[in-house]
């Protein structure tokens, strides 16, 4: 029955799939559970037929839909909007999942509406209550997490943060694959190049102890409270964005899902709110110490221990009590 | 040239939250408002280029009385003039509702960019610039860190995963989605707020911008909230108490004995 059907638009890069794809295909399969509909899983580039055949070999789903085209390299919202608008319209399925990845935030609302659907973005679970789906978002910078219904008519295009579903969960079996016609598929940029974004000259990811600042250090000249910190602990400097953003310390300092992904044993975050893409790159840290004058800020929901209080108080007498038990 | 940006009032991210009555909400009565903080950026950007080429800046925003505000700030940060969309049929819309009444606004006019910023920090679809781009067949780009105006075209530097950037050229008219950090965005001069009391708001109604109110606001949304809550505390922090002395003194302690870190 179609109107129950779950569409998982797979990412790949290069014919490499993106790293959330078994997440997401286990999320349409338990999703699928709900609706009583049938899987579906879409992969759409040029020469991508081996990834449809692998996926199709290996998991639990009805079809495998391939656009195989040159007009999909290099990616552009225009060819991927125009492969999939009609092959969606057609199958209208109930729900159309997404990794909420940069490349998909990029044009799947575009093609919600070219469709005439709904969005629902950057979605953390759901629940099912009275047999309607619930969505899970965090709103307001994590503070608040929202539960979203859908009343529009259409399908519903979701797109689901990463780590919410567990490809351990993954139903293994088989589907088929066919192929999707790509008409009147357009690009609509002229790509000049891909480039690497700034110098990496510090690599966070093997450091043991971090000390990352956050908006509410309050400036550049505030930062030697985090600097002095970080020497006693003999720890690496971390940052949240929007210090990055303000030139308090450089690029290769911020950590999040736009910086780098560290795993210190020790991640002392001051002034840090705790927003999800920050989150990301920092949650497989051993211990984590949040200082927050917020005792509502998400970060201490990730953390060990949290202390409620102005950082620039706190801070320094952290620095002086291990500065005494280091003797 | 005539440059469109489209900007929200939002919550203070310094706002203290307290829940609505209904528990669909917070209590917005007591609540500090500001711009959005990526479309202070897609302002700083839009201002920028007309002064450095020419143009009349026109804000755009959907929201009650107290987002005037909002608009009055960017007049006083260089916008030359500004739309409302007040209309209490405008409220409570979703990204596909609101990117549907924006589109119309802005098709009213014939300006050659849109700037938008990529993620409002209330909802946070990120999806309103993008659909607005739909509803005008106008390309798009999200995540934007970087814009060079050219002829007919604008290079546009998009944020992709893995610390790496798309360079390209999008054809105008196009919708940029610009992500924070992108420049430095300007103070207000008294001048400029001076000047900006005298700048023109215009206030549609959905039927001056040929909109069936069936199709915008809470009427044409596809989502709704049905409840907020504070997030459930995940595996729960251990708050430590006392003064700044006792606290850091407290926390070494459990960095050596229980944790073992330190
Ligand atoms: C596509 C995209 C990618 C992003 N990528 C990243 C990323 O890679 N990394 C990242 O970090 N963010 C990223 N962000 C931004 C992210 O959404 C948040 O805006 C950001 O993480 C917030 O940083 P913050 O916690 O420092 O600031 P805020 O959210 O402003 O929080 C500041 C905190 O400091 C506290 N505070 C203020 N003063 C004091 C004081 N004196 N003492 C103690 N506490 C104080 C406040 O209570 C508040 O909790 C991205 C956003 C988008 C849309
Ligand atoms: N009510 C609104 N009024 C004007 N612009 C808006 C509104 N809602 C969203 N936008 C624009 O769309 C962007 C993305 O918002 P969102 O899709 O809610 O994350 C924002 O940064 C604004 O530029």
């Amino acid at each position: 029955m179609s109107g129950q059907d779950i569409w998982v638009v797979l990412q790949q890069r290069d014919g490499a799939l993106h790293r959330q794809s078994d997440e997401l295909i286990t999320a349409g399969q338990q999703l699928a559970q709900q609706t009583g509909g049938a899987v579906h899983a879409v992969v759409l580039g040029t020469d991508v037929g081996g990834l449809a055949a692998d996926i199709a070999g290996r998991c639990a789903l009805d079809t495998v839909h391939v656009a195989d085209d040159p007009v999909l390299t290099p990616y552009t919202p225009g060819a991927y909007v125009g492969a999939l608008k009609g092959a969606l319209q057609s199958a209208a399925p109930a729900y159309v999942l997404f990794a909420h990845s940069y490349q998909s935030m990029d044009y799947f609302p575009r093609l919600a509406q070219q469709v005439g659907g709904s969005v629902v973005s950057g979605v953390a679970g759901f629940e099912v209550e009275a047999g309607a789906i619930l969505w899970l978002r965090p709103v307001l910078g994590g503070k608040l997490q929202a539960k979203v219904r859908t009343k529009g008519s259409g399908p519903v295009f979701v797109s689901i943060q990463s780590a919410v579903f567990s490809s351990d969960e993954l139903a293994p079996g088989t589907g088929t694959v066919s192929s999707l016609a790509v008409d009147g598929a357009q690009q609509d940029r002229d790509l000049i190049g891909i480039e690497q974004a700034g110098e990496e000259e510090v690599d966070l990811s093997k450091a043991a102890v971090i000390v990352a600042a956050g908006r509410g250090v309050g400036g550049a000249d505030k930062m030697p409270v985090i600097e002095e910190l970080a020497s006693v602990l003999g720890a690496d400097i971390g940052a949240s964005r929007p210090v990055i953003d303000n030139g308090w310390l450089p690029r290769d300092r911020q950590i999040g899902s736009s910086g780098q992904t560290v795993a210190p044993k020790l991640y002392l975050a001051a002034g840090i709110s705790g927003a999800i893409q920050h989150l990301v790159g920092m949650k497989g840290s051993g211990c984590v110490v949040a200082i927050n004058k917020d005792a509502n800020a998400p970060i201490f929901s990730v953390s060990d221990y949290g202390i409620v209080g102005d950082l620039h108080e706190v801070v320094p007498a952290i620095t002086a009590a291990i500065r005494e038990a280091k003797g | 040239m005539k440059i469109a940006v489209c900007i929200k009032q939002v919550p203070d991210s310094e706002a203290r939250l307290r829940l609505a009555g209904d528990g669909r909400w917070i209590d917005e009565s007591e609540v500090p408002f500001v711009i959005n903080e990526s479309d202070e950026f897609a302002l700083e950007e839009a201002i920028s280029i007309a002064e450095a080429k020419g143009g009349e800046v026109i804000v755009f925003t959907i929201g009650p009385a107290r987002a005037a505000e909002a608009l009055r700030k960017a007049l006083a940060l260089g916008a030359h003039r500004a739309v409302h969309l007040s209309d209490a049929a405008f409220e409570g819309g979703d990204a596909m509702s609101n990117g549907r009444a924006l589109a119309a606004a802005i098709a009213r006019e014939e300006c050659e960019i849109v700037f938008t910023g990529s993620q409002s920090d209330d909802v946070g679809y990120g999806a309103t610039g993008s659909v607005l781009a739909g509803f005008l067949d106008w390309p798009h780009s999200w995540l934007v860190m970087g814009v060079e105006m050219g002829e007919g075209t604008c290079k546009v530097t998009r944020e992709m995963e893995g610390g790496l950037n798309e360079v390209s050229n999008l054809a105008l008219p196009a919708v940029i989605e610009v992500q924070a950090g992108i420049n430095h965005p300007r103070y207000a001069s008294l001048k400029g707020i001076m000047k900006a009391k005298r700048k023109p708001i215009d206030t549609p109604s959905p039927s001056d911008l040929g909109l069936d109110p069936s199709a915008i606001g809470h009427a044409g949304a596809g989502v709704e909230i049905v409840s907020v809550d504070f997030p459930a505390s995940g595996k729960g922090a251990e708050m430590l108490e006392g003064s700044p002395e006792e606290v850091a003194a407290l926390l070494v302690d459990k960095l050596q004995k229980e944790a073992r870190v330190l």
